[in-house]
């Protein structure tokens, strides 16, 4: 295991109540990385990334954010959160701000930035992902893509070190998927740090430096693009990739 | 004298105690406002901290504190809503000097009722409301780093309240109607100045039919002008576009867009800045 890891998971689990979801998981993060888990729904996907955002907390195992934990006494699981993102399957946005103060709450009340300065961050990633045209929007009157497209730039007014991703065009229709994957594409070769959980896997394929295929909660293989999506070595990852090719 | 007739009496009646209407009404509506706004920022508070996440393995202390105070607001909350606001009025009014050996004022001790009233009816209200806000919205906020006090102030309360506007305005509703109970303690509002205007000349057809008039009128007008702060509340249906859609227009086509909006100070601002550091000459007109 390398020192420069930005995220590193350590024999990570998660149980509901009796339901363990979540089985010794080991993976990390560098800068750099685009890390796409890839998997069945109901493997631990969305979970594992929530554990690293903590909006769930682990059962067991640790998770290292630059080689300290990210548990205990002292810590601050808010400028943590900060400081790593999330664009969620349902976008999530504010429903009472517009477009601009979305990406503005953010900078404003967590960072304590000036709002001149927020605005000036806001309109530079607005305009990143095409959406400065909308600024006085409210999410309401946005189509599901033009939202994701938003809850991106509002994740990166943070200028996080980590975006992570939790299905962002499962929700899309089909024509609008492409204009949010060309938004993360872009990101992925500005080389932004991103964990992206995600079917795309024409993305996966693409974009990715590295592909982690979740099954039942563990991880079942991981490794570059190449080697996951060409030469599987995993029974279960060759019948995933063959269910997902023959659509 | 008394005039013979219906109408006649009426506005005999209401010329006779122009007076002591005009103070009824006074009263109904200064304590009906009053005592819903007052009444609200107690719902707010009550409802806000009945909301409070507590995890007893992260701090036990503070787990076990919430869960008494938790456990005062639902005592205060249920009590008030389950008992009438009548003899709330007179437990208070003639209970106060003799337990605590205090006076109340006749006024004051009618805000202090109505206000409580309302509140143990707003905390639920405000529970409810809060609840009703998607989680995702707290998450989304969470996820920028934000802390529970921050999330609630900017994204789950704002939502929550104009969720619960037409409760709010319920409740000033039945304030105004209400505060007619407060008869019982002495308090002049309108209920009690028809009766004193009935009594005279025992005019009660009269008397009642101008009081039922009065109270329609003062809640009708309450509840049009909530109507429209609803609506202010919600913004305008439309947006303007700040420019056209970048992405829409395939990348590096788009250009600075004449007649720009209103609100689009910042975006022209930005643009500007963006045209000097490229040195493209064609900002300005279409
Ligand atoms: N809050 C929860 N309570 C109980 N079980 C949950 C909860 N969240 C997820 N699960 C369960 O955990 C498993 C993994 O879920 P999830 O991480 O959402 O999978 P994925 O994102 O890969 O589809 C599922 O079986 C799901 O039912
Ligand atoms: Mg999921």
């Amino acid at each position: 295991m390398s020192e420069n890891a930005i995220i590193s998971v350590r024999h990570l689990s998660k149980d509901f109540g009796s339901n363990r979801v979540l089985r010794d998981v080991d993976f990390e993060v560098h800068e750099g990385d685009v890390t796409c888990i890839i998997g069945a729904s109901g493997s631990g996907k969305s979970t594992l990334l929530r554990c690293i955002n903590l909006l769930e907390k682990p059962s067991g195992g640790e998770i290292l954010f630059h080689g300290s934990p990210i548990a205990g006494h002292g810590f601050d699981p808010c400028g943590y959160r900060a400081k790593v993102g999330m664009c969620f399957q349902s976008f999530n946005l504010f429903n009472n701000m517009s477009v601009l103060d979305n990406c503005i709450a953010g900078p404003v009340k967590v960072q304590k930035k000036s709002r001149e300065e927020a605005k000036k961050l806001a309109m530079f990633y607005l305009e990143k992902v095409g959406m400065a045209p909308y600024i006085n929007a409210k999410p309401r009157q946005l189509s599901g893509g033009q939202k994701q497209r938003v809850a991106i730039a509002r994740a990166l007014a943070m200028q996080p070190e980590v975006l992570l991703f939790d299905e962002p065009t499962s929700a899309l229709d089909p024509q609008m998927v492409g204009e949010v994957l060309s938004v993360m594409r872009t990101l992925a070769q500005e080389g932004l740090t991103m964990i992206v959980v995600t079917h795309e896997m024409a993305f996966a394929k693409d974009v990715s430096t590295h592909v982690v295929y979740m099954a039942d909660g563990v991880i079942c293989e991981e490794g570059t693009p190449e080697e996951i999506f060409e030469h599987p070595k995993e029974a279960r990852t060759k019948e995933f990739l063959e269910r997902f090719t023959n659509r | 004298m008394l005039p013979e007739g219906f109408f006649p009496r009426i506005l005999f009646l209401l010329e006779t105690y122009s007076q002591s209407f005009m103070q009824g009404i006074l009263y109904t509506m200064l304590i009906a406002l009053v005592s819903t706004f007052i009444g609200c920022v107690i719902g707010l508070a009550v409802g806000i901290v009945q909301t409070i996440p507590t995890d007893k393995t992260e701090n036990a202390a503070k787990h076990y504190i919430l869960q008494v105070i938790k456990f005062i607001l639902n005592a205060y909350v249920e009590i008030f809503r389950g008992t009438p606001m009548m003899i709330q009025a007179a437990f208070i009014y003639y209970g106060l000097p003799y337990v605590f050996d205090v006076t109340l004022g006749m006024l004051p001790a009618a805000f202090l009722v109505v206000s409580i009233n309302t509140g143990a009816y707003m905390a639920e209200t405000v529970r409810g409301g809060i609840l009703s806000i998607d989680p995702g919205q707290t998450e989304g906020a969470m996820a920028i780093g934000m802390n529970h006090f921050q999330t609630m102030t900017s994204v789950i309360l704002p939502q929550a309240l104009r969720n619960i506007m037409p409760q709010i305005g319920n409740n000033l509703i039945i304030n105004i109607k209400d505060t007619c109970v407060l008869t019982i303690i002495g308090v002049t509002e309108l209920t009690y100045a028809t009766r004193s205007a009935a009594g005279a000349y025992y005019t009660f057809f009269e008397a009642y039919t101008i009081a039922m008039v009065f109270y329609f009128i003062l809640t009708f007008i309450c509840s049009r002008i909530l109507r429209v702060i609803e609506k202010r509340m919600d913004g305008p249906e439309n947006f303007a576009l700040a420019m056209d859609d970048a992405i829409v227009l395939g990348e590096g086509t788009y250009k600075y867009h004449g007649n720009p909006v209103e609100t689009n100070h910042d975006v022209r601002e930005f643009k500007r800045d963006e045209a000097l550091r490229k040195q493209s000459g064609n900002g300005g007109e279409r």
